[in-house]
């Protein structure tokens, strides 16, 4: 009967509420797709390994007595699982994902090609030094190369991400105070309210206590308020503070501060996160820095992954450099080598922060990106990704509240002002959804009302950028005239708004499977 | 330039948008001194595909590979074989180009997995709940420390003597910094169940691991006894995950944290990065967990759906009481290991490890006929100490030239503790009785 329909209008069933209802729960082509625990089975797998002949004799009787239960899936069906929910995934391959202070740039292909080398991913970082010297020669270019851009003489490249990087600087600072026998004395760390999350988090982790500096109305730190934490020096370990700053503009007094800090005794401690505004036109270096964490998966393209892995190499000045972890690469006569221990070359080493020696993978993606670019690349895209965030403030600032006066970085800030009572910068979020497009980041930098950061990187296109400006102007003018329709956004979305409340609540962190009383039932 | 969009005419029409005269504009808060006034000196030009292909290919091309020859190299990451499918869906761009699910209507897909994820890593590791990864397992295992500080209110976390050394210097390094006070016990081929003589009404939390570094396998249940007889926590920490197919997990032996590296599943060696870190516990400690949880929850419709949850744990949240400073998880290596772990299922997962084990018993079967080799290893998955009457660098240097490689040195992580004859070996499903035979012939030469 199927056939008589070929070429024919077929009608579907629409609701009351006008959407289409349909049997399977799928919507054309995003698929329902349920957990694999609902699909897969106990006994099926999608692997061919060889019938083991069951000898267990050197267990020692230490054997797993439940089994995991797990289900497995037939190659197919795992393919097609995992395809369909890729469906439900915006990604920076689709369009432009605009979230202030993560850098969501392209990610090269050939990046990629690289990193899948067997000569680089089939090599295990215990083998002898000797089998691996182009490994070890790579992880020394690439330091070259960030030292070079940063203009820092010393960098560890074993932090795991950002806030790891973070950590790497912040324990250096703690052993050079140690050294100095003030290891005990100064722990106080200034930390400007703008800051990311983690910086405070990485100061307390470390044992410091976290002194919260006033932003002014220039978005810039309050020197007065600055001024005043420094009266007293004697207990003062360092300061935290981004730059390019989470406001998106350049701290204007950086030298300044870096001067203070230097004279109370402390180190400065600069978040490399936004990095990409400047890097081949400032090198932080020349600023006054002592340490900076870079996020390869921001700046050099690394892929984020749906939340990692990052990579999170951090440079040091020569006041602590000799405090670096280990392990670190040393180039001699023989070649290349690790320095694994706190002994010898080691021996003023503050520690070591990971097993084996940091994100090959990312060192490969990173390398290979900054290759592409060269100097005069690199200098083009800070200057392209800062051209890209001031077009969209010039486009969007009559319908939109730019949150500070002049030009931005490589991010454009807006607050909540413009908005009519009871629309949020949650809905305006939610609708550019329904637009085709990843929100921006929502409500940080905390200083700054319903925050809405842009941060569109040098990787779109002018027309790109027109067609998402045109958006969001139009939700702009919506939220602005109280259009209540914003508060369901998004509404064309494989969801619609999720409840976080009830999430955390009563938290549902696995799957269990249904109780038997509700399988009768069914 | 071949990713930067931008013509000229494009950049030319922006800036009389803007109302500015050139880039430079932009950069006025830059203070003079620090201006460049050209391109970085030092760096070259930029540089079309083909010809950095070459120069990766080059550097590339100076490694021996895993798979080059004869290879028993472990001691915390693993040769093992990843399914292709893993590898395609991991670059499927909706998953490889995508940020953290902070916008789940638009993110379920990365979601949904991660609480795949934490539901497999939960019930392979035999414990109540799992987050959705951290970076590694040597950083999972100094998490896992101050973690259970926080929960007892104590200051002192006991290792033992088979805990990977560099999960150890992870450990005291993060231990240190917040005024824990860190005893290690003396390294040990069999010495996990020494922490049950170390516990006492101060300490937070004994860490003991099975398989340990040198591959020993042990039921930790007496310590996890004398630890809660003091109300301090067991830590169980894994550098092999898929040991957890076949020999007793944490969970069954009463840790109250579970810790371990999951490289083995999904994800190639890389050199030592990027893994990923497993972190599950009993459902009573969840709220003092580190790194980021995926939770169910319903959408304005009523249909189920995933995003992340407990967030107030959380440093971007909590800022200064965060219960880590952890942002990002290592998401797309997650990723690898569930898919992994979905073709596997709980059949071909325990099938999996029994090869490996069997693998590791052949080859103990085979360096064991060579006079001088002395097993050391009491009890083990796939991986074993061996000793030999020759220094160990000069044996797997010999063995090198040779063409296999031999294993990891004890000496190279433990240069202080008297084992400089000591050879860690591994094999797994990878490996190939001719590799075994090979070994076995290779160090009769050289022994």
């Amino acid at each position: 009967m199927g056939m008589q329909t070929i070429g024919r209008p077929t009608a579907p069933v629409v609701s009351e509420s006008g959407s289409v209802q349909t049997v399977s729960g799928s919507k054309g082509l995003l698929q329902h797709e349920d957990l694999i625990f609902e699909i897969g089975d106990a006994e099926k797998t999608g692997v061919d390994l060889p019938v083991p002949s069951g000898r267990a004799d050197r267990l020692g009787g230490v054997t797993r007595q439940h089994a995991t239960g797990l289900p497995g899936l037939t190659e197919p069906e795992a393919v097609r699982h995992y395809m369909r929910l890729s469906q439900r995934n915006y990604a920076i391959d689709l369009g432009l994902f605009p979230l202030g202070s993560c850098t969501m740039k392209h990610n090269p292909r050939l990046n990629e090609k690289a990193a899948r080398m067997p000569g680089f991913a089939d090599i295990h970082p215990m083998q002898p030094q000797r089998t691996v010297q182009g490994a070890l020669e790579l992880i020394n270019e690439l330091a070259t190369w960030l030292k070079t851009l940063t203009g820092m003489p010393a960098v560890a490249m074993s932090p795991k991400a950002g806030a790891h990087g973070e950590l790497c600087g912040l324990l250096a600072i703690r052993q050079a105070l140690i050294s100095r026998g003030e290891g005990e004395t100064r722990k106080r760390v200034l930390v400007p309210a703008s800051a990311h999350g983690t910086n405070p988090a990485t100061a307390i982790q470390c044992g410091f206590i976290v002194d919260e500096i006033a932003a002014d109305a220039r978005g810039r730190v309050d020197m007065a308020d600055l001024k005043g934490k420094l009266e007293s020096t004697d207990d003062i370990a360092g300061i935290m503070l981004t730059n390019p700053n989470t406001c998106g503009l350049f701290e204007t007094d950086i030298k300044e501060i870096a001067d203070l800090i230097h004279a109370a005794g402390g180190y400065f401690y600069c978040d490399g996160a936004n990095f990409n505004a400047i890097v081949g036109r400032v090198r932080p270096g020349d600023l006054g820095v002592d340490a900076m964490h870079i996020n390869l998966h921001k700046t050099f393209s690394t892929p984020h992954g749906g939340g990692g892995p990052g990579s999170g190499p951090t440079v040091l000045s020569d006041a602590l450099a000799p405090f670096a972890p280990v392990p670190f690469v040393v180039k001699d006569a023989d070649g290349f080598h690790l320095v694994e221990d706190v002994e010898g070359e080691g021996a003023e080493a503050f520690g070591r922060m990971v097993a084996f020696h940091g994100q090959m993978g990312m060192f490969v993606r990173a390398l290979t990106y900054m290759l592409s670019h060269g100097a005069d690349g690199l200098k083009q895209v800070a200057e392209d990704a800062v051209l890209n965030a001031n077009y969209i403030q010039a486009r969007l600032k009559d319908v939109m509240t730019p949150a500070f006066e002049g030009y931005c970085m490589h991010e454009a800030l807006f607050s909540d002002a413009f908005t009519a009572d009871g629309i949020e910068t949650i809905d305006i979020a939610k609708a550019l959804i329904d637009e085709g497009y990843h929100p921006m980041t929502m409500y940080f930098p905390l200083v700054v009302h319903g925050a809405m950061l842009i941060e569109p990187t040098e990787t779109e296109s002018k027309q790109e950028l027109d067609r998402f400006c045109d958006a969001l102007r139009v939700v702009a003018e919506r939220a602005a005239a109280g259009d209540e329709a914003l508060k369901a956004a998004p509404y064309l979305a494989p969801k619609t708004r999720l409840d976080e409340t009830r999430a955390a609540r009563k938290p549902i962190l696995k799957w269990t499977p249904p109780a038997p009383e509700a399988i009768a039932a069914e | 330039m071949r990713y930067l969009p931008l013509t000229p005419e494009d950049r030319a029409a922006m800036l009389n948008t803007i109302g500015a005269a050139s880039v430079d504009d932009f950069y006025q808060d830059v203070p003079i001194s620090a201006r460049l006034s050209g391109l970085i000196e030092g760096l070259p030009n930029h540089q079309g595909e083909l010809a950095v292909e070459r120069h990766m290919a080059a550097l590339a091309g100076k490694n021996r590979t895993a798979s080059d020859g004869p290879f028993f190299v472990g001691a915390g990451a693993y040769k093992h074989h990843v399914p292709a499918s893993v590898d395609m869906i991991i670059q499927r761009s909706e998953f490889l180009t995508t940020y953290t699910p902070y916008q789940p209507e638009i993110a379920q897909g990365t979601l949904q997995t991660l609480f795949e994820f934490q539901t497999q890593v939960a019930a392979m590791t035999a414990m109540d709940v799992a987050n959705a990864s951290m970076y590694d397992g040597s950083t999972a295992c100094a998490e896992a420390a101050v973690m259970a500080c926080r929960v007892t209110r104590r200051k002192k976390v006991v290792l033992s003597g088979g805990l990977h050394p560099h999960y150890a210097a992870a450990t005291r390094l993060l231990c240190e910094a917040q005024g824990i006070e860190v005893i290690e016990l003396e390294p040990a081929i069999d010495g996990e169940l020494e922490l049950a003589n170390h516990v006492d009404d101060a300490t937070a939390c004994v860490i003991g691991q099975s398989p340990n570094v040198f591959g020993t396998v042990t039921d930790l249940s007496p310590v996890a006894d004398a630890a809660h007889a003091q109300k301090a926590l067991l830590v169980s920490v894994f550098t092999e995950a898929v040991s957890l197919g076949l020999v007793t997990p944490p969970g069954e032996m009463g840790a109250d944290i579970a810790v371990g590296e999951g490289q083995s599943i999904g994800n190639p060696l890389t050199f030592g990065g990027p893994y990923v870190g497993l972190f599950a516990c009993t459902q009573k400690l969840v709220r003092q967990m580190p790194g980021r949880l995926c939770g169910e929850t319903v959408d304005a419709d009523g249909e189920r759906g995933f995003v992340l949850t407990l967030s107030t744990r959380e440093q971007h949240i909590r800022r200064d009481k965060a219960t880590s400073n952890i942002c990002t998880n290592s998401g797309l290596c997650a990723l690898a290991f569930t898919a992994h772990m979905t073709l596997l299922g709980g059949k071909g997962f325990a099938q999996l490890a029994q090869l490996n084990h069997e693998t590791a018993c052949d080859l103990a079967d085979a360096l064991e006929a060579v006079p001088g080799v002395n097993i050391l290893t009491p009890r083990f998955f796939n991986e074993f100490a061996f000793e030999t009457p020759v220094d160990a660098e000069a044996v797997l240097a010999m063995l090198d030239e040779r063409g296999v490689l031999g294993g990891v040195r004890v000496s190279r992580m433990l240069p202080d503790a008297g084992m400089g004859k000591v050879i860690i070996a591994a094999a797994t499903e990878c490996t190939t009785q001719d590799d075994i035979a090979a070994y076995a012939a290779a160090l009769k030469e050289v022994v």
